[in-house]
């Protein structure tokens, strides 16, 4: 895949840390305001889409890409599991996904418990994914006309 | 009523796309609108009159809230739902590039 | 309110009809779009914001992954004029749809009527909200109460993302082992 003109691509340099900032955020605030880890992982990979589309395709480093976000959506599912079992081990009440840790204050931004890390792990998860798919597409298309 | 009516008329549109559609393209569009229909005909039934967003705020900790159930099942399917269309845009991609066509009728004659 | 989604979902079955009959599949594909963007908005009449964030991003790289296989492939759409098979096949979806239909009025004459709900099942949710000490709703219900959906959920996307991978690659990675 080619790229595009100087213009679309310095444009896209600046907007991208922004798209992925504000899927942060969404994330981050995802047991206060409407978002969580769905939403911000999508948005997150869409920044990645938006850098690919404009600068057109770097083969090896794209493949390098692609490994670097398979370990990281393993790693994402991984975590998953181990919180789950923490919360089996350490609430003692033998009830997997048990909240372990300090619930606070209803409505700020340091509460629930571990609702906001399950939020940030699945966030990783389904960026990893997403940006996995287009990359994988991309690269097969260059593959075939090589 | 009408209004789960015409979302069924919307399922009966993608089934219909499913069935007569020579194109693999159409075909997986009609897979992905009967799936839009079911989400939407979901968060339909969970809709209750005068209600808010089922959200916490200060002066809303009581009010009636719409559903929340549906809206927590339907926010992970959607995000599968463009995994699978993913995965089968990739089957399409690959069977074109064996038979040169998206055509089924093409694709199914020259088998074997 | 109600009047606006009717105006939507009627909007939504028309951009899908045609977008099944375009004569191009690049027009097939953006009409498509009527479809999901029809049902955002559709997500935020009906006070679902949460749903509405989710489903514009997914449709928006949803439509960005079509276009970029359509323009890796070919634009031409090779239906043919009415044949035999043609209207046989409408006659069995006419069936299937009188047959569906029965069986739909039937399961919904139990439902409450549009905007009268009685959330029974969601009360227990609703008052155990302080448990989880999350103020959104939707995501203590996601991550607390149902995690092993999301559990679930997560496998699939994973399963999902395998399958792409599996199916798209040219080269087998190595080539000693045999």
């Amino acid at each position: 895949m080619k790229g595009m003109g100087i213009i679309v691509v310095k444009v896209s340099q600046i907007i991208a840390p922004v798209i992925f900032l504000f899927g942060l955020y969404v994330i981050v605030h995802g047991h206060l305001s409407p978002g969580g880890g769905f939403a911000g992982g999508v948005i997150m990979a869409s920044a990645f889409i938006l850098q690919i589309l404009a600068n057109g395709a770097i083969l090896p480093k794209l493949r390098h890409e692609e490994h670097g976000l398979e370990f990281l959506e393993s790693a994402a599912i991984l975590g998953f599991l181990i919180l789950a079992g923490l919360g089996l081990i350490i609430s003692g009440s033998f009830v997997f996904f048990a909240n372990f840790i300090n619930r606070g204050v209803v409505g700020q931004l340091i509460s629930a418990g571990f609702i906001p890390i399950e939020n940030i792990i699945v966030g990783m998860e389904v960026c990893a994914a997403i940006a996995t798919i287009f990359i994988a597409l991309v690269v097969f298309k260059d593959e075939v006309s090589e | 009523m009408i209004l789960f009516i015409l979302c069924f008329i919307l399922f009966m549109v993608g089934l219909y796309g499913v069935m007569t559609r020579k194109n693999l393209i159409k075909i997986i569009i009609g897979v992905a609108v009967m799936e839009y229909s079911v989400n939407l005909f979901f968060i339909l039934v969970g809709y209750v009159d005068g209600a808010t967003v089922p959200i916490l705020t200060k002066g809303f900790e009581k009010g009636p809230f719409v559903d929340p159930l549906p809206q927590a099942m339907i926010l992970t399917a959607i995000v599968i739902g463009l995994a699978t269309t993913a995965l089968l845009l990739s089957i399409a991609i690959r069977l074109y590039r064996k038979y040169g066509t998206f055509d089924i009728r093409k694709i199914n004659s020259l088998k074997g | 309110m109600e009047i606006y989604l009717i105006i939507m979902l009627v909007l939504m079955i028309l951009g899908s009809i045609y977008s099944l009959h375009a004569k191009d599949l690049l027009s097939a594909v953006i009409s498509y779009g009527i479809v999901g963007f029809g049902l955002v908005i559709s997500f935020l009449l009906l006070q679902a914001p949460d749903l509405a964030i989710v489903q514009v991003v997914v449709e928006i790289v949803t439509l960005v992954i079509m276009i970029a296989v359509i323009k890796n492939t070919t634009h031409e759409e090779n239906e043919k004029s009415f044949s035999f098979s043609t209207i046989f096949y409408l006659a069995v979806v006419l069936v299937f749809a009188a047959t569906f239909f029965i069986i739909f009025d039937k399961m919904t004459g139990t439902l409450s009527s549009f905007g009268q709900h009685f959330t029974r099942m969601s009360t227990a949710y609703i008052e155990g909200a302080h448990e989880t000490g999350s103020a959104n709703l939707v995501t203590g219900i996601v991550f607390d109460f149902r995690a092993y959906d999301t559990l679930g959920e997560a496998t699939v996307l994973f399963t999902a993302v395998i399958g792409v991978l599996t199916i798209l690659r040219l080269k087998g990675k190595k080539k000693d082992y045999k």
